[in-house]
């Protein structure tokens, strides 16, 4: 369980996430949206410790993140995983050292069972026959995938994906989708997706949060997100004037 | 003067991450036979090719300079063999570097910077300054004395060949010039001038790499400091240790 307590962040003055709390469960899809710059990404990062926060907790299961010192961090860093907005694969490996780069880090597998597990990861994302390639020779969504069983190579407890399908077709994103979301069910992992996708909020979201210019506006469920009142929220769900004329139409 | 303050400050901080132990050796020194090719092994060519012609040059030139005099032709072959030991293949060969594996090492380290490399590594717990830059730092210095050593034994030869071009040289009087007054220590000051500027390089290129933030362009700009930065630091220490050893 993660609990965010009351964060601010800026950048010298610029302020980006104020005031943000919220509370994460394991097992659970829990989708962070919001328009591009609201600072999801941001928020993310902080809850990774990758931004400091400027102030504010972040708990872990009741421990605090931020006050932690380096060596506790890094027992909690091995339990997470993260897919990056960008897929952030390592360029000069190819894709299953890639996915094999944690294991080697932090287990004293052999080469064979690190192999194995990569495989066994990358399976279980669909990529098969890519083993020996390098990021730029495969395409942005195998890309994602690839970040994705790099993620959970050592079966983290906490994953983080900033918008696991930005930029993808919407049969691919929906597959990412639900991979993340059985994924989470397996493990019981602590799941958190940023995303701005409609179609990932109605198909996996349990629960969702959004953000506004860095200030949460609304939390609950994909069910309840069509009628909430928060005229922000409804203009980021109903974004096209052919879906107010349908919810209007509906509403009548 | 308080950004000069901040980038030393920065910049020591930076290099007290790199110098801790590495998570893995196994890791390391693979990483560090990778990083020998790709900033070593790679020079040697543009290394071998300029020491060629600029030992012929010096050679030339010399005798140019020395060719209505009475001083004696063999001190050609002792001034080229003096110029590439002392300076050429020390300052010069650094500076070249300086501009072929600074800006790889800052273009490298920029992109995987803009494109959320680091943070995935300091993500996943590992020290990503000292994993990505102490590779790339111990196999310079390792390297950088190497293609030194075959800068001079290269420069040699190139002034070997015009020897055969200038009027009045003998091969025998360059030969002679090149093996006169030989003084070892000057080998070792070569040898010392070149590691400081191998790590000066590196270190300081990796610096703006590692710092980039933004994207492609800040890429480029980092690049451009890492040259521009490392070359004027590098000739900055050529004094401090001429001065300091001769
Ligand atoms: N490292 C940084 N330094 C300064 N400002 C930053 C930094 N990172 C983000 N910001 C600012 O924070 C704000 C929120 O950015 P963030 O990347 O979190 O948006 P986002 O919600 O993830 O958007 P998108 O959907 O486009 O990814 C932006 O206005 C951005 O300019
Ligand atoms: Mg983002």
């Amino acid at each position: 369980m993660i609990e965010v307590k009351n964060v601010f962040k800026d950048f010298s003055g610029n302020k980006v996430l104020d005031n943000i709390c919220a509370e994460f469960e394991p097992g659970k899809t829990n989708l962070t949206i919001g328009q591009s710059g609201s600072g999801k990404t941001v928020l993310l990062k902080c809850i990774a410790g990758l931004h400091q926060v400027s102030s504010g907790d972040i708990l872990y299961d009741g421990r605090s993140f931020v006050r932690m010192n380096e060596k506790q961090r890094k027992e909690i860093r091995k339990e997470m995983g993260m897919v990056f907005q960008g897929g952030a694969l390592f360029d000069s490996n190819t894709v299953e050292e890639n996915v094999m780069f944690p294991l080697e880090m932090f287990t004293d597998m052999t080469y064979e069972e690190r192999r194995e597990r990569a495989n066994f990861c990358l399976k279980r994302v669909n990529i098969v026959n890519a083993n020996n390639k390098y990021p730029s020779e495969i395409s942005g969504g195998m890309q994602k995938r690839v970040a994705i069983a790099r993620a959970i190579a050592l079966n983290p407890k906490y994953l983080y994906c900033d918008e696991p399908n930005s930029g993808l077709d919407p049969v691919t994103s929906i597959l990412i989708d639900n991979l993340i979301k059985e994924i989470t069910q397996e493990y019981n992992i602590t799941t958190i997706v940023n995303t701005h996708d409609m179609n990932s909020v109605m198909e996996i979201g349990d629960k969702i949060i959004f953000i506004y210019k860095g200030q949460k506006r609304w939390q609950g469920t994909s069910a309840e997100i069509f009628d909430t009142g928060v005229k922000e929220l409804d203009d980021f769900v109903f974004a096209s004037a052919r879906m107010k004329q349908l919810r209007d139409l509906n509403r009548r | 003067m308080r950004s000069f303050f901040y980038h030393i400050g920065r910049y020591s901080l930076l290099m007290k991450r790199v110098f801790s132990r590495p998570e893995r050796w196994r890791v390391f020194l693979r990483n560090t036979v990778r990083e020998v090719e790709n900033v070593g092994i790679s020079s040697i060519v543009i290394v071998l090719i300029i020491s060629l012609f600029i030992g012929a040059a010096c050679a030339i030139q010399m005798n140019n300079v020395l060719q209505y005099s009475f001083i004696p032709k063999y001190l050609i072959g002792f001034g080229t063999r003096e110029i590439l030991l002392l300076e050429f293949s020390s300052t010069i060969v650094s500076l070249i570097l300086a501009g072929k594996v600074g800006s790889n090492i800052a273009s490298e380290l920029g992109t995987m910077r803009v494109t959320e490399q680091v943070d995935a590594l300091d993500m996943m717990g590992v020290n990503s300054a000292s994993y990505l830059i102490l590779p790339k730092i111990t196999a310079f210095i390792f390297f950088v004395p190497v293609l030194m050593v075959f800068s001079i034994a290269i420069g040699l030869v190139g002034g070997y060949i015009a020897s055969f071009m200038i009027k009045g040289l003998s091969t025998a009087d360059y030969l002679q010039g090149i093996t006169m007054l030989f003084r070892p220590f000057f080998v070792a000051y070569s040898v010392i001038k070149s590691v400081v500027f191998a790590f000066i390089i590196a270190s300081v290129s990796a610096y703006h790499g590692y710092y980039t933030s933004g994207g492609a362009l800040e890429v480029g700009k980092s690049s451009t400091r890492a040259v521009v930065n490392s070359s004027i630091i590098v000739l900055l220490f050529n004094l401090i240790l001429t001065k300091l050893l001769l």
